[in-house]
């Protein structure tokens, strides 16, 4: 590689129209997304609030202030801004900031474990369905209905019932009635791809249809994929939440901020900071998933453009 | 003996009360080293004759030769080694993601050769790319230069048949001379048999030795160039179409 020092020639050498090798090539085709995202300040406000998020959840023992499970029976329910005790304490005496911090641990990781099991399956099933066509296509097709009809917060109801309650089986609820939308788009992505003159052409270098479906077909449905994640993330927070609200996901007394909304609630006239300082932080967390989900979408999206 | 030999091929797309018929008993045959044209109207079945010849439309009965090798409905390995084709449309035909240097990579790769860098570099000289067009995306290439790669890519596995579905009508009039003349000079450079569609007459003039006219579906006439240089066709279809390719005239030469 050419040694360039200032940073104007580094610009240059990634937003170049003759790349000279094939890192170059991606490296620049990553900054030219880079750059339409940056020039949407929403997205970017987004992504911040993610980046601070995942810091915020690395650094948890040293940015919280107090230890997230000790009670202190003493000081319970605290307003705001009390010394010591900035967004107040709940209703054992636990200080809610720093539960705030470490629950952000528990959100990421739910967060990461549905983004990564949910898309995936529903990719799989999707190319397979609609690349392959016939039989095959009608019966996974139809798996994906009965699951698409099931009211998604009632399955994982049941789904958590039956494996017992615990942040595990709550991703795990909440990834079986995630995948259907996926394995839809995907399908739909696939049936549009598959009879393109670029497939045609390449079954005629003598493809098999794994090489098509994953170097070909997979890389123009991920990145739909991946927009319709992070729109679906604040929906699998809010799920999350909801299933630890009805005291089916993290058990007590770990900090998971669906659990401590659900707690604050009998508090929730007299002292209701308990419940909405985790409903704030949910809230955040959602919309800058929406936020960046919007502006991913601009930048990815194949129609789109020329990117 | 014929390079490429087609007796009473039918084409069909769709079942029972859907079917329609695209080709009709299509009976022609390519000698080896020729350059043969297909012409004749948008939906008369040139285009399936050749999605056939490949293996991309599996409804066919009748009889397809190459080197005088009967073709089953299974293409057999070495069949794309041999036989390639080139897509209409070159805007569709190359994978939005994936950069020059992967297109032909791949199919180096996939017809298992293994100097592949030296190989990209020779096929982007031939079909009039530089080094500096390896690592571009689509997206940054021009349709000409879209079409060249496609047949680079057409190109790689050094066949010698290739099969051309209007490789210029997708192409700014500017520019379908250049690949008219590059393909020209590929033929020539590597001894390649030709089969080219076009709707343009004066395309498969310029290109093929001879052309076989069609219309919905059925081969109404096979002559030589020069007769139909010198206009002097058998059927009236193909009448017809010669005499609208020659465009407006005046009104005096009309028969109303």
């Amino acid at each position: 590689m050419t040694q360039q020092s200032s940073t104007q020639t580094w610009r240059q050498w990634l937003t170049t129209d003759t790349p000279r090798s094939r890192r170059q090539a991606r490296l620049a085709s990553a900054y030219h997304g880079w750059l339409t995202l940056r020039s949407n300040t929403l997205a970017m406000v987004g992504l911040a609030i993610l980046l601070a998020l995942l810091l915020i959840a690395a650094f948890a023992p040293f940015l919280a202030p107090h230890d997230p499970l000790s009670q202190d029976l003493g000081a319970r329910l605290l307003p705001l801004w009390t010394d010591g005790h900035p967004l107040g304490t709940d209703s054992l005496g636990r200080d809610i900031l720093s539960r705030l911090i470490y629950g952000s641990r528990i959100t990421l990781y739910i967060v990461t474990l549905v983004a990564l099991i949910a898309p995936i399956a529903g990719l799989l099933v999707g190319t397979i369905a609609g690349y392959t066509g016939g039989i095959v296509d009608a019966v996974l097709m139809r798996i994906t209905d009965i699951f698409l009809a099931f009211p998604r917060l009632v399955l994982a109801l049941a789904f958590v019932a039956a494996l017992g309650a615990g942040i595990e089986n709550a991703v795990l609820a909440i990834s079986l009635t995630a995948w259907p939308p996926y394995a839809r788009i995907a399908r739909a992505e696939t049936l549009t791809i598959r009879r393109s003159d670029f497939i045609s052409a390449v079954q005629l270098q003598g493809a098999g249809p794994l090489r098509i479906i994953t170097r070909h077909i997979w890389p123009l449905c991920i990145s739909s994929l991946i927009v319709r994640v992070t729109l679906d993330m604040a929906g699998v927070i809010l799920a999350a939440a909801g299933l630890g609200f009805l005291g089916l996901g993290a058990q007590p007394p770990s900090p998971e901020w669906g659990a401590m909304i659900s707690e604050g609630r009998k508090f929730i006239l007299d002292f209701w900071w308990v419940a909405a300082m985790p409903g704030l932080a949910i809230f955040t967390v959602s919309l800058a998933f929406n936020l960046l989900g919007d502006g991913l979408r601009d930048v990815l999206d194949p129609k789109s453009g020329s990117s | 003996m014929s390079r490429l030999e087609i007796n009473d091929l039918s084409v069909w797309f769709g079942q029972d009360r859907d079917r329609v018929d695209a080709v009709k008993h299509a009976s022609f045959a390519v000698p080896s080293g020729a350059s043969f044209g297909l012409v004749g109207e948008s939906g008369s079945g040139k285009s399936t004759i050749l999605r056939a010849l490949v293996g991309l439309v599996p409804t066919w009965s009748g009889e397809m030769k190459i080197d005088g090798q009967q073709l089953t409905k299974k293409r057999p390995r070495g069949f794309f080694k041999d036989v390639q084709m080139v897509f209409q449309d070159p805007y569709a035909s190359l994978h939005p993601r994936h950069t020059v240097d992967q297109v032909l990579g791949e199919t180096l790769n996939l017809h298992g050769f293994s100097d592949i860098n030296d190989r990209i570099e020779q096929l982007l000289q031939d079909v009039g790319l530089g080094p500096a067009f390896r690592f571009r995306y689509p997206h940054q290439l021009s349709g000409g230069q879209r079409q060249r790669v496609a047949i680079a890519r057409a190109l790689a596995p050094e066949p010698s048949v290739l099969l051309l579905d209007e490789p210029t009508s997708a192409l700014d009039v500017s520019v379908q001379a250049e690949v008219l003349n590059l393909l020209a000079d590929l033929r020539e450079t590597r001894a390649l048999t030709y089969l080219m569609v076009s709707h343009n007459l004066a395309v498969v003039a310029h290109m093929c030795n001879e052309i076989a006219v069609m219309q919905a579906g059925e081969i109404v006439e096979v002559m030589g160039v020069e007769d139909m240089r010198a206009m002097t066709p058998q059927h009236p279809y193909t009448r017809h179409l010669l005499e609208s390719s020659q465009g407006y005239r005046p009104s005096e030469e009309q028969s109303e």
